[in-house]
């Protein structure tokens, strides 16, 4: 199963939270994951329609994912996720 | 102080900032900061629904999206509810999928619909809510208003997209309901948000190819006294207006280049329908305090004369300007908040000022809790 990272700034809202293996085969299925396992997670990094939040990106394997709007981009077992933000402004 | 419930003190004031929800109080004869939640997080408008005693905080992450949290009135920690969702068939005015951008104001939805609740929200859409914030629909008779396509514009908060931001609900009859947006303007319901009527005549919208147009006015806020409903009053970016038959007919209430006659927050004394205070700006493509000196106005007879009120406030080297939820009324005490970060308070309905807060955020909303 991929292993999720998740910016430690996602802890602030959700403590507790560490990398996590979750059974997926496309960057949607990850996000659904966490999202069981945390609900309202999802929220925090896709919007209401499924797609990344505009300051938020994901790598698989450190490679960013293609798909932003439905996050089709495949996921391998081995793979590891990054999930990270970009952080600005003051 | 006295805690009415274990949630703001009675009184207290709720400040939204770009860097968190602050709550001041009174004690010893001057105002302090006492608590301080969502430290670093934009909070785009907090209050208490007077009704139940619960805090409301609509929070503008940025990078994590527009988040709602509420603080119950028996509970001593704010909790995140679901946030109002756009259904999936929903498209905003530029045709693209319709999602929240901005959670820009939430109102008790009557005192005989104890869980009502109203949200408006960037891109343009009324939510409610009849489980006490538990659930949020969208109200799509305004969203499926066929003026919407066409006629609703960008402002205020988003360039690209309509915003609504007041939401005034008529105190003898839940289901009347009047709503300001950015830029589309004032809309009125009479059967519980199943249909909308735009109530804009008499406005003025000079920025307009058609100044007189029904749709497409930018009210910068909307408010009304509890002691006369149908008497409503906005300012927009051609003047004060005031209208006493719930929307029908505008008059405006202003002189341009006379003070005031431009600016975004609006309070009216909820036992006196003549009596209501702005915050003058210079001009809406300046947007700084007038001559440098930051003053109050206060009209006793319904718009037809003005007073500057100007005691305590600062009188040179000023830049402060109120955005539209940043003044409020209670009980004869008036506070507002500043972008530069400062809060006055007068206890004297506005005849003088002290400075309860120097060196705040960004300030976006001003509420008195539990009035």
């Amino acid at each position: 199963m991929p292993l999720v990272h998740l910016t430690y700034h996602l802890q602030r809202f959700f403590p507790g939270l560490r990398s996590v293996q979750v059974p997926a085969a496309t960057v949607a299925e990850v996000i659904a994951a966490l999202d069981r396992g945390r609900p309202g997670l999802a929220t925090y990094i896709v919007d209401e329609r499924g797609a990344l939040r505009p300051h938020v990106h994901i790598f698989i394997g450190g490679r960013r994912v293609r798909d932003r709007a439905a996050l089709t981009d495949p996921v391998g077992a081995e793979d590891e996720v990054h999930v990270v933000q970009a952080l600005s402004g003051g | 102080m006295a805690r009415a419930r274990k949630g703001a003190p009675r009184g207290a004031l709720l400040l939204g900032t770009r860097k968190g929800l602050l709550t001041l109080v009174r004690g010893r004869g001057r105002w302090r900061v006492v608590g301080q939640e969502f430290l670093g997080i934009a909070v785009a408008y907090a209050r208490v629904d007077e009704r139940d005693g619960t805090g409301w905080a609509c929070l503008d992450h940025g990078h994590w999206g527009q988040k709602l949290h509420r603080l119950r009135g028996d509970a001593r920690r704010w909790e995140e509810v679901p946030a109002p969702r756009y259904p999936a068939d929903t498209r905003g005015t530029d045709g693209r999928p319709a999602t929240l951008r901005y959670l820009w104001t939430i109102a008790p939805g009557g005192e005989d619909r104890p869980g009502r609740l109203y949200a408006g929200t960037v891109p343009g859409g009324l939510f409610r809510s009849e489980d006490g914030g538990e659930s949020f629909e969208l109200v799509r008779g305004l969203w499926d208003h066929p003026s919407r396509a066409g006629q609703w514009l960008g402002g205020g908060k988003d360039f690209e997209h309509p915003g609504l931001h007041s939401v005034v609900v008529d105190p003898r009859a839940s289901d009347h309901v009047w709503v300001g947006v950015s830029c589309a303007g004032v809309f009125e319901t009479t059967d519980g948000g199943a249909t909308w009527a735009p109530r804009n005549r008499g406005l003025v919208a000079t920025f307009l190819p058609d100044p007189r147009a029904e749709v497409g006015h930018d009210p910068h806020c909307l408010v009304q006294s509890r002691a006369r409903a149908d008497r409503l009053w906005q300012q927009n970016h051609c003047g004060i207006f005031r209208s006493d038959d719930g929307g029908g007919r505008w008059r405006r209430c202003s002189r341009p280049g006379a003070l005031p006659h431009f600016g975004f927050a609006m309070a009216v004394d909820p036992e006196d329908a003549d009596t209501a205070w702005v915050v003058p700006a210079l001009a809406d493509d300046r947007r700084v305090a007038v001559d440098g000196a930051l003053c109050v106005c206060r009209t006793r007879d319904a718009g037809r004369t003005w007073k500057a009120l100007r005691r305590g406030l600062p009188q040179a080297d000023c830049y402060d300007v109120v955005l539209r939820h940043g003044l409020d009324h209670d009980r004869g005490r008036l506070a507002f908040g500043t972008t530069t970060g400062h809060c006055f308070v007068s206890e004297d309905r506005g005849d003088s000022w002290t400075c309860a807060g120097h060196h705040l955020p960004p300030i976006h909303s001003v509420r008195f809790a539990g009035c």
